[in-house]
């Protein structure tokens, strides 16, 4: 921690020469520069997920249409798409921009480091991550097309050519996911040690902002339930190549033990990239509301408590996939236990809404809208939790709008709530606001007109993955495509009104009115730099006096009190 | 809520309904509580000139009782979803009819069809009189059966909305399971795990009918196996 307290000599001198442009924005060590390598790559990719669901949804809805911009769908395409639009989403969106890039931008500026503890495997970690990437990507271009077997890979299709009929590209999508894990482990590592040893003098643990608590959480839970995946991986790639039978039956291999090393990382990883956007949208609530969080220490608790419970709620996932039906009871038990730390979370911020006085400024109004859509994917999982519930719901259209609800404010709107809030501390200028509600009721509404009718299209007994309804006389009605069509066409709005956002920030970058050090009169050590905040991030390590939280303290002239303003 | 888009078929459907409505009304209300204050407070609590926010830690025991006691009511809510629930499941998955008083059927899963073994006249399995059909199962209503299901290639799931049955098959494994139909009509067998290039055809067709209808049907295909067996 000593030779933390102190900028490194060395940065005194960096403010002298500029750097070029290769060596600072490609290979930096700084962690804001690879905070924007892992937030421009996911975008990209978010665009690109966008766009699949755009071309896969239109196939759903107008089956046999040349859909524009892309052309005919055909089957195998159809499960390309829908494969890519899942693992895109949350393994090259979710996981970079929540946890890699709010991770690697805000622990050193909150807790008042000058940068990660290892800043060179930070630098690696983002490297592989766009090798990652690289890998994903080509396997669009390889012969038989990319991965179709849907984002959870179940074996033995995915496990053989002669199954899945895309042998290159289910191979290069297990590539890729690995190497993308390796990547958020060596995140990981540098997340946890720096939040655990580089804090400001007088930072104490309950001084330190529920966002960077939220991360490092989050990454705990990635490193300790990621091992049984990366083993699953190396051996579904080698049933693919190698000729093992780990899964396969007639080799005295078990399909069923992928899922089980599956969800034992993939229900956890819900949780990895909630709790980054849920301590977002703890530091905008309070900001904007003018309030102290309502109970820190219930917060922390309740994420610790979801983090614990989070490995023990996996196989709700395998209910009705073949294992003994008695196991299902314990399965019920805990997920539904785990409403109860959450629900008590959402209890928590909209009681510290009580009492503020509360501004509905972009950022707000993110944070707000996450509270408010999370609520309605949180209550709808309570469906699938209950194993007798499920047996009707599983795989259907329900369960994707529900995890829609919990995974488009995860991502899209956690993102958006972050990126507004951080915006003028990353590039010094505001954004513009009247552009940024366009952007967010534009994006909101039509949110819920895409994924409203899919509950009651899952309801209706819908079910996922299918390339063509009409195959299936009892989901070919007419309300069943005008819904379709609806949600169609609610996407397509949401999708275009993202280029508003990027409007607004080209249009910001260049000319917004220029930030100063804390426009938002927030209290964390960020908004003590200077914005931007150069390498080495703060002019004079701060020395922490008090919790993150402190706003409207009666008796004080200023309705907020930074945690490094002396007493 | 459900009977409303797809109708009961089965003896269990109106418990896997039941259950949904349970869960429907418990978490409607926390809902619908969560959403209003959370409006309501928005809509109070705005900014005005010369007013600041009031300090409120939550800390305090007074202060706490707002989360705790919707904190154990969730809970409570959680136990009666867990009772409806896991008496749903063991009657849907875990308590087999006996041997006795229900048939089998065999469900084979394979890229892309469905293929079914019907116990034919004798109501008996692997004997000579089966009646094998692609993508159309034929029974009976009223009667009990157990369903053998199977997978040729990679997993599969057999689903029959109208009975709320649904249920992976697992290539290696023969897993039972059981409905008895309520109804009679033709409905939607859908394959609901993703199983390759045609999962999105993968569909079949239940017939369910009336005890005359269905030996009139088992003597029709014996006689044409029979015929072909001739040739």
């Amino acid at each position: 921690m000593a030779e933390h307290a102190s900028p490194h000599p060395d940065h005194a001198h960096e403010g002298h020469h500029e750097e070029g442009f290769v060596k600072k924005y490609l290979f930096s060590t700084d962690h804001k520069i690879i905070c924007f390598q892992y937030m421009f790559t996911g975008m990209f990719m978010a665009l690109i997920g966008g766009f699949f669901s755009y071309v896969f949804r239109m196939q759903t809805a107008f089956p046999g249409v040349e859909v524009p911009f892309y052309g005919l769908v055909s089957a195998a395409e159809y499960n390309g798409l829908i494969t890519s639009h899942g693992t895109i989403m949350i393994f090259w969106v979710a996981m970079p921009v929540l946890v890699a890039a709010f991770g690697n931008y805000l622990i050193p500026l909150m807790i008042g480091a000058d940068d990660m503890v290892f800043p060179k495997i930070n630098r690696l970690s983002y490297q592989v991550f766009l090798l990652s990437t690289i890998v994903l990507l080509s396997s669009f271009f390889v012969e038989g097309g990319p991965f179709g077997g849907a984002w959870t890979a179940y074996p033995p299709l995915s496990a053989s050519g002669a199954y899945n009929n895309t042998p290159l590209g289910s191979s290069l999508w297990v590539v890729a996911v690995a190497l993308e894990f390796v990547a958020f482990l060596l995140g990981g590592i540098n997340f946890i040690t720096t939040a655990m040893n580089s804090r400001a003098p007088g930072m104490k643990l309950y001084d330190i902002p529920i966002v960077v608590w939220f991360i490092v959480i989050a990454s705990m839970l990635f490193m300790a339930s990621v091992g049984p995946l990366i083993a699953g991986a190396v051996m579904l790639f080698m049933d693919q190549n190698v000729g093992t039978g780990f899964f396969d039956p007639a080799r005295g291999g078990d399909p069923v033990l992928w899922q089980h090393l599956f969800w034992f990382f993939g229900h956890p990883e819900v949780y990895v990239v909630l709790l980054p956007a849920i301590g977002i949208t703890a530091e905008i609530i309070t900001v904007f509301s003018r309030k102290k969080l309502f109970g820190y220490k219930t917060v922390l608790n309740t994420a610790i408590a979801t983090g614990v419970l989070s490995f023990t709620v996996w196989a709700h996932h395998q209910f009705i996939a073949g294992i003994d039906p008695r196991m299902a009871h314990i399965f019920t038990i805990t997920t539904l236990l785990i409403s109860v730390p959450i629900a008590e979370m959402m209890f928590v911020f909209i009681a510290t809404l009580y009492g503020g006085s509360i501004t509905l400024s972009t950022p707000m109004l993110w944070a707000l809208a996450f509270v408010g859509e999370f609520l309605i994917g949180g209550v709808t999982g309570i469906f699938l939790g209950a194993s007798g519930a499920d047996i009707y719901f599983h795989d259907t259209y329900f369960v994707l709008a529900h995890f829609h609800y919990t995974f488009f404010p995860i991502a899209i709107i956690g993102t958006y709530a972050g990126v507004t809030y951080w915006f003028p501390k990353m590039f010094g200028r505001m954004m513009n606001d009247t552009l940024g509600k366009w952007h967010f009721w534009l994006t909101i509404i039509p949110f819920n007109f895409i994924f409203i009718p899919l509950f009651v299209l899952g309801a209706a007994g819908e079910h996922r993955r299918i390339y063509n309804y009409q195959n299936f006389p009892e989901l070919s009605g007419e309300w069943f495509f005008a819904l379709r069509e609806l949600a169609t066409v609610a996407l397509i709005i949401m999708l275009l009104a993202q280029v508003i956002f990027f409007v607004n920030v080209y249009i910001s970058l260049r000319s917004g009115k220029k930030a100063g050090k804390n426009p938002f009169r927030a209290n964390t050590l960020e908004w003590q730099a200077e914005s931007p905040p150069p390498h080495g991030n703060f002019a004079e390590l701060p020395t922490v006096y008090r919790g993150p939280y402190e706003y409207s303290v009666p008796g004080r002239a200023e309705d907020y009190w930074p945690q490094n303003a002396p007493t | 809520m459900i009977e409303r888009w797809v109708v009961q078929a089965s003896t269990y459907a109106a418990d896997i309904d039941g259950i949904i409505f349970l869960v429907g009304v418990l978490v409607g209300f926390w809902f619908l509580i969560a959403e209003g204050v959370f409006f309501w407070l928005i809509l109070k609590f705005r900014a005005r000139d010369g007013e600041r926010a009031q300090y409120i830690t939550g800390e305090e025991a007074k202060q706490k009782r707002f989360i705790n006691w919707p904190h154990y009511l969730v809970l409570v809510c959680d136990v009666f979803i867990v009772v409806g629930a896991v008496r749903v499941w063991v009657e849907v998955k875990q308590q087999l009819p006996s041997d006795a008083e229900a048939q089998h059927v065999r469900v084979v899963g394979q890229q892309w069809a469905w293929s079914f073994v019907h116990p034919g006249a004798d109501g008996k399995l692997d004997t000579a009189d089966d009646i094998r059909t692609v993508d159309e199962l034929h029974v009976q209503v009223g009667q009990k059966y157990i369903y053998e299901l199977e997978s040729r290639d990679v997993l599969h799931s057999f689903s029959v909305p109208v009975f709320r049955l649904k249920q992976d098959a697992v290539p290696g494994r023969i897993i039972t399971g059981w409905f008895e139909p309520t109804r009679t009509g033709t409905y939607d067998i859908q394959c609901v795990e993703i199983c390759g290039i045609g999962h999105g055809m993968m569909g079949a067709r239940i017939v369910i009918e009336s005890p005359e209808q269905h030996a009139a049907w088992i003597a029709q295909q014996t006689s044409s196996q029979l015929a072909a067996n001739l040739r």
